[in-house]
């Protein structure tokens, strides 16, 4: 290092300078990329595993990952079901307590009522076309959304991490959801 | 007539309700290159307001038009970036 010319010794302190601007630089930008408009971010915890409610998170998931945002939906309790490879495919509706089923519910209690509530309402889905569940987690999947599976209620239902569909996230838990949900510009828990 | 705007490709979303006709836009847009116009045909009446709110919400997309006819609803996407 030269020190003959006073141009030198400037160069010298804007550089130690320089590299303490590119730090605060760098600081900002990542703390703006955290606050920045065009990267939403979706947390959704799922804990329903009927049929029904099986779909506003996958629908939800879907289309905020068209919008190119981050999302993470977090699966916990019988919202489990709908990662599960096998039972993602038997989601159940149930005829009892829900007043729009067109039969009363001392009716709707006996034996056979839930799987014919369910064939109705899967041979609705059908006539309109609508995604089934595997294919919404399909479509998750391929945009990116983090389909995660909570660690505790894996082990609480005694179920197998090879179990669920591919890409899904295991071995996470309430403190991975709320890290995630302070992340989030929408947090919703279904 | 008012004219349509040129399309590069059209995708066809007949038949198919919330979520696909959005969805399905995305995927065809991510293909196709800055400046090409998708044509998007859906029987789906929410994919009105649901592809607008998505065009609106999105960075590099912009909605040139939509035409309501019978049953069918054509939405004009450019992708802009």
């Amino acid at each position: 290092m030269s020190t003959d010319s006073p141009t030198s010794s400037t160069d010298e302190f804007d550089a130690a300078e320089l590299q303490a601007l590119r730090e605060r630089v760098d600081e900002l930008e990542s703390s703006v990329a955290e606050t920045d408009d065009d990267g939403k971010k979706m947390t959704i915890i799922a804990t329903k595993g009927t049929l029904d409610m099986a779909y506003p998170p996958l629908i939800l998931a879907s289309t905020a990952a068209a919008f190119d945002w981050e999302v993470v939906v977090f699966h916990t309790f019988w919202g489990l079901d709908i990662l599960h490879e096998e039972n993602a495919k038997n989601l159940k509706l149930s005829a009892v307590g829900n007043p729009n089923m067109p039969m009363p519910n001392a009716l709707a209690a006996l034996p056979g009522m839930d799987a014919m509530a369910t064939k109705m309402m899967e041979k609705k889905i059908d006539d309109n076309d609508t995604a089934t569940i595997e294919e919404l987690i399909d479509l998750s999947i391929d945009q990116g959304v983090e389909l995660q599976a909570c660690q505790m209620t894996i082990d609480l239902m005694d179920y197998d991490e090879d179990e669920f569909y591919d890409g899904v996230v295991t071995g996470v838990g309430a403190a991975t959801a709320l890290q995630h949900m302070a992340e989030s510009d929408v947090q919703l828990l279904i | 007539m008012s004219s349509e705007p040129d399309t590069t490709e059209t995708l066809d979303v007949k038949g198919q309700s919330c979520p696909m006709p959005v969805v399905k836009t995305k995927q065809a847009i991510d293909d196709l290159d800055a400046g090409d116009v998708l044509e998007v045909v859906a029987t789906d009446s929410g994919s009105m307001s649901d592809i607008q709110g998505w065009a609106e919400g999105t960075a590099g997309v912009e909605l040139l038009k939509q035409v309501e006819g019978d049953d069918v609803y054509t939405h004009y996407v450019e992708k802009t970036e």
